[in-house]
C-alpha cells in the first residue's frame, strides 16, 4: 500500500516540474489552423467586386438549412459582381449553423469560407442572423472607388467603411418596423410570405445603432 | 397511452389501487409503468439516479430497487437525448447525413463518419483508394485513443481518482488539435465522408501523428502505473458487475465489454473494413469479464491502436484520397473553372447528391464501445428510405441491470463506466 502511494505521488511531483499547457484565454489567444470552421467570410475579388453570383448552391449544400440567399440582376453598368447575378441579400442563421463547411465546398467561386472567428456568443438572437454586411470582408480600396464612381463596386457597402472585418454582428432586419408592427408575432408580415421558413421573425425590432 | 380511455371512467382521486385501476382500464402496457415509482409493500427502497447524476454519463436514469445496499433490481430509464437522426437521415442526402451521424457517438465522430460511409459505399459498390482508406484507418484510430481516454478519466473520477482525470484530458488535447488541423473543428469533424474523405490531410499533419506514435506509449504507462494495481482500485473493479460469456452474448453486448469478458470478436479482424487487414495488431480480452477486465482490454486497445497507427502511417501510400467515380465525389477545386463538364457533376452532386441503387445493405464498424452498424433501406433516390443504427451503447445498456443485480450501489457507478456509454449514441 505504501508503496503504491509512494509511486503515484512521485509522478504527481514530476508533474509539477512540467511546464502547465492552460492557455490563459481569452487574454491568450490559439492560433487557427488554415482550416478552422469557424464564422463565415464573403470574399471580394482584388477590383472589389464580390465573389457570390447568387448562384444558392451554399443554400442547397446546407444540411440544416441555415442560408438564405436572395439574388439579383446586376445592372450592367455598375455590377456587384462579375456575371449576371448578385446575391442581394445573403443571410446566415449563425444559431442554427452546424459549421460543417458544406457551403464552402459548394461554392463554385469560392466566395464563402468559414473563418477563423469563433467567439460568436451575443445578448440578442437577432443579432445571431449574420447578414451580407457582416459577412462581407471589408475592401481596402473602398475610398478610391467610391472617389471614382460614386455607384461603382462596394456603393453597396457604404457602412462597411471604417469598420474592422467581421467585428459587429447585425442590427436589424431592412424595412421591418411597420409592416411587423401591424401583421404580428408568428404570421409573416406583407411582402415577407417568400422568406425561407427558418429565418426568425423580429417582432420589435431594436433600434438601429442603439447606444 | 393512447386516447383510448372510455368517457365513463372517472379521473383517478390519487389512491395507488385507483390508478392500478386506471391503467387497467387504459390497457397500459406493465412495461411502461416500469420507470413509475411505485409503492412497494416490502422492504426494499426505489431510488432515483439520474438524469442529473454526474456518474451517469450523460442524462440516463436509473430506478434502483435497493434491498439495503444491494441493487435488487435495476431499470434504466432512456431517451432524454433523443434527436431523431434516424428519421433527419431520411431527408437528407446521403453527404449531407455525414455531420448528424457526428452528433451520435460524439466521443468518436470519425468512426461514425466511416460506417455510414462504408454502408453507403456498400451501397454504391465502390471502392475508396488505398491513401484515403490509410488515413481513414489514421483518424478512426487517433478518435478511439481519444473516446479511451475520455472513458479512463472519468471512470476513474468516478471512483475517486481524481488526478488521472486532468492527464487523460490533456492528452486527448493532442487528438483534438489534429482534427483540427485536418478537418478544422475539433470534433464534429465530418472529415470522412461518401466516397473518401473531405481532402487530403495537410503537410502539417506528419509531425503531429509522429508526436502520438512516440509519446502515447509512454502516457499510457503512466496512467497504468497510478491505477492499475492501486489497492483502492482493485478492490473496487475487481469481481463487480461480472458478465459471463453466454450471457454477455445473448445481451448483444460487444466492443471492450465483451471482450473483457474473453471474446476474441473485434470486426476489425472479424470482417476487415477499410484495410484492416494490412495491419498487425491484437485483440486484447480479459477473462473474468469484470469491472477491472475491461479497464484492461480497453488500456490495452490503446496501445493497439498506437500500433496500427504507426503502422497506417509509416506505409501511408500516394494518391487520390477520394474514389475516382465522378458521379459520387465532388471534382477537384481546379477543374470547376476549366470543365464544363466537372462543373455540371458540382452543381449535380449539390443540389441532387447522388443516386443508390435500391436495395439494403448493412456495413458495421467497430467503435470504441463496440459494433456500430448503419442499416440503410434505399428505394434508389438520392436519400435514405430508412436508416436504422445498431448502436453499440445501446445493446450494451441492456445488460447494464443484469450486471448491477446483487452489487452493492456504490458499485452500480463503476460498472456504469465499465461498459462506456455514450448517451447521444443509445438516445440518437
Amino acid at each position: 500500500m505504501f508503496k503504491e502511494i509512494a509511486k503515484g505521488m512521485a509522478f504527481t511531483l514530476k508533474q509539477m516540474l512540467s511546464k502547465p499547457i492552460t492557455l490563459q484565454w481569452p487574454e491568450e489567444q490559439k492560433p487557427s489552423p488554415p482550416r478552422h470552421r469557424g464564422r463565415h467570410i464573403l470574399h471580394r475579388y482584388d477590383n472589389g467586386l464580390e465573389k457570390c453570383i447568387g448562384c444558392e448552391l451554399c443554400a442547397a449544400a446546407c444540411p440544416v438549412g441555415c442560408i438564405y440567399v436572395g439574388s439579383a440582376e446586376n445592372d450592367p453598368a455598375h455590377p456587384v459582381s462579375p456575371g449576371e447575378r448578385y446575391a442581394e441579400r445573403y443571410e446566415i442563421n449563425l444559431m442554427r449553423c452546424i459549421y460543417c463547411g458544406y457551403c464552402a465546398e459548394a461554392c463554385p467561386t469560392e466566395a464563402i469560407t468559414l473563418g477563423p472567428r469563433y467567439e460568436l456568443a451575443d445578448y440578442r438572437r437577432e443579432r445571431l442572423v449574420a447578414t451580407k454586411e457582416d459577412l462581407l470582408e471589408a475592401w481596402p480600396g473602398f475610398e478610391k472607388s467610391l472617389a471614382d464612381n460614386p455607384r461603382g463596386a462596394g456603393a453597396d457597402q457604404r457602412e462597411q467603411a471604417g469598420r474592422a472585418p467581421g467585428v459587429s454582428p447585425r442590427v436589424a432586419w431592412e424595412d421591418r418596423e411597420g409592416a411587423v408592427g401591424q401583421a404580428g408575432r408568428g404570421s409573416p408580415a406583407a411582402g415577407q410570405e417568400g422568406l425561407a421558413p427558418h429565418v426568425p421573425t423580429v417582432a420589435t425590432p431594436p433600434k438601429r445603432n442603439p447606444g | 397511452m393512447t386516447a383510448a380511455l372510455p368517457p365513463a371512467t372517472p379521473p383517478p382521486t390519487g389512491e395507488p389501487d385507483e390508478y392500478a385501476r386506471a391503467r387497467e382500464t387504459l390497457g397500459v402496457p406493465s412495461h411502461l409503468e416500469a420507470i413509475e415509482l411505485t409503492q412497494i409493500d416490502d422492504d426494499t427502497m426505489e431510488l432515483n439516479m439520474g438524469p442529473m447524476h454526474p456518474s451517469t454519463h450523460g442524462v440516463l436514469r436509473l430506478v434502483v430497487n435497493l434491498d439495503g445496499e444491494v441493487v435488487r433490481e435495476m431499470r434504466p430509464d432512456i431517451g432524454f437525448l433523443h434527436t431523431g437522426f434516424e428519421r433527419s437521415f431520411e431527408s437528407h442526402t446521403y453527404q449531407q447525413c455525414i455531420p448528424f451521424t457526428d452528433r451520435m457517438d460524439y466521443l468518436a465522430p470519425p468512426i461514425n463518419n466511416l460506417g455510414f460511409s462504408l454502408a453507403v459505399e456498400k451501397l454504391l459498390g465502390i471502392e475508396v483508394p488505398l491513401r484515403g482508406q490509410y488515413i481513414r484507418v489514421i483518424m478512426a484510430e487517433l478518435a478511439r485513443i481519444g473516446s479511451h481516454l475520455i472513458w479512463f478519466g472519468t471512470h476513474a473520477l468516478d471512483l475517486g481518482a481524481t488526478t488521472p482525470f486532468l492527464y487523460a484530458w490533456r492528452e486527448r488535447e493532442k487528438i483534438l488539435d489534429i482534427n483540427e488541423l485536418v478537418s478544422g473543428v475539433r470534433m464534429m469533424t465530418s472529415f470522412i465522408r461518401v466516397g473518401g474523405l473531405m481532402a487530403d490531410v495537410p503537410d502539417e499533419f506528419s509531425p503531429m501523428v509522429e508526436d502520438v506514435i512516440h509519446t502515447y506509449p509512454g502516457f499510457i504507462d503512466d496512467y497504468e502505473l497510478l491505477i492499475t494495481k492501486n489497492p483502492i482500485w482493485l478492490e473496487r473493479t475487481r469481481g463487480t458487475g461480472v458478465i459471463s460469456v453466454e450471457d454477455a452474448l445473448s445481451y448483444g453486448v460487444s466492443g471492450p465489454t465483451l471482450r473483457g469478458s474473453g471474446v476474441p470478436y473485434d470486426l476489425r479482424k472479424a470482417q476487415p473494413y477499410s484495410s484492416y487487414d494490412h495491419f498487425e495488431f491484437d485483440v486484447p480480452i480479459g477473462s473474468h469479464g469484470d469491472v477491472y477486465d475491461r479497464y484492461l482490454v480497453r488500456m490495452q486497445e490503446m496501445r493497439e491502436s498506437v500500433r496500427i497507427i504507426k503502422q497506417a502511417f509509416e506505409n501511408l501510400p500516394d494518391g487520390p484520397v477520394n474514389t475516382l467515380d465522378r458521379k459520387v465525389a465532388l471534382p477537384p477545386r481546379n477543374e470547376i473553372n476549366t470543365s464544363m463538364e466537372s462543373l455540371i457533376h458540382h452543381f449535380k452532386l449539390v443540389t441532387e447528391g447522388f443516386r443508390t441503387p435500391r436495395g439494403h445493405v448493412y456495413a458495421a464498424v467497430e467503435s470504441p464501445r463496440g459494433e456500430l452498424g448503419f442499416y440503410l433501406v434505399s428505394d434508389g433516390s438520392n436519400r435514405p428510405y430508412r436508416c436504422k443504427v445498431r448502436a453499440p451503447s445501446f445493446s450494451n445498456l441492456c445488460a447494464l441491470p443484469y450486471m448491477c443485480r446483487g452489487e452493492l450501489i456504490a458499485d452500480v457507478v463503476a460498472v456504469i463506466g465499465s461498459i462506456d456509454i455514450v448517451l447521444g449514441d443509445v438516445d440518437r
